[in-house]
């Protein structure tokens, strides 16, 4: 069966589609990804879609779905190289893609992830020695 | 007036029989020079289409035309189904509504993205939609 392979870069996970998903495709790629977040205790994961040209329903709700289980996994997920005309689809279709970070390309998706992780490490430090509570 | 210029079918009842259907499109798209940006709304909208038709219907073919109006050429697509049919197609049409586990927005959604849409649907004996994109639509 086909899959999309899933590469390890220190703490995040990189994806990158290049083929046209089609469901089953997309729904092994989601239990892939979990599992891998869990067994190497990912803190990030980026999904590279600019070579996808069809984003439907289907496919933003597992993008979504994705963002979701990592963010309970306690892992971040950006999804970069969305095509211009893939963002007006699905607008227009209605989906917004809420509460899936996004950035333009590769590198900014990697500082993203970069400064979202370590946000929360300095909160940590900052945040323990008096004790009270993060929002 | 609607003129049929190219008639293709494509039967459809496994899912990776979606993939060739949406290069088909493309390339019929791209054959009547429309834009990027349609040609993205016409295979997302034919995505959606499919899905239904293979989920809720067992699956069942599509007639890929070119078609002409006036100075305008575009695609139609028609996906007939042997299924179940839809009772209610009002409400099928409304955003967020689903019989099965998805978001409700395949049909709404796809009505948004072309330019024509047309569903008759017979409770028992199946459910046919016709879409059309026009190129610079």
């Amino acid at each position: 069966m086909d899959r999309i392979p899933i590469l390890r870069m220190g703490n995040f996970l990189l994806v990158t589609i290049q083929v046209d998903l089609y469901d089953r495709l997309a729904l092994t790629l989601e239990a892939d990804l979990v599992q891998m977040v869990k067994k190497t205790s990912a803190k990030g994961v980026l999904i590279d879609i600019s070579a996808v040209t069809i984003v439907d329903s289907f496919m933003g709700r597992i993008i979504g779905n994705i963002a979701s289980m990592s963010k309970i996994l306690d892992s971040e997920t950006v999804v970069v190289g969305m095509q211009p005309a893939v963002a007006i689809t699905l607008i227009e279709l209605g989906l917004p893609l809420k509460g899936v970070h996004t950035a333009l390309d590769v590198e900014r998706g990697m500082n993203l992830l970069k400064s979202m992780i370590d946000d929360f490490d300095d909160e940590d430090i900052e945040e323990d020695p008096d004790g009270s509570l993060a929002e | 007036m609607v003129l049929s210029l190219s008639k293709d079918t494509i039967q459809v009842v496994r899912e990776q029989d979606v993939v060739l259907l949406r290069n088909r499109i493309k390339e019929v798209a791209v054959k009547i020079k429309m834009g990027l940006v349609n040609q993205t709304r016409l295979i997302t909208a034919a995505s959606e289409l499919l899905r239904n038709m293979l989920r809720y219907g067992n699956g069942g073919h599509c007639v890929v035309e070119i078609v002409s109006s006036g100075r305008n050429n575009g695609v139609r697509l028609t996906f007939t189904d042997k299924g179940p049919g839809i009772p209610d197609i009002a409400l099928a049409m409304k955003d967020g509504y689903s019989t099965g586990k998805s978001l409700g927005l395949g049909l709404p959604g796809t009505k948004r993205l072309v330019n024509e849409f047309d569903i008759k649907s017979k409770v028992g004996e199946g459910t046919t939609v016709t879409i059309i994109k026009w190129a610079n639509g």
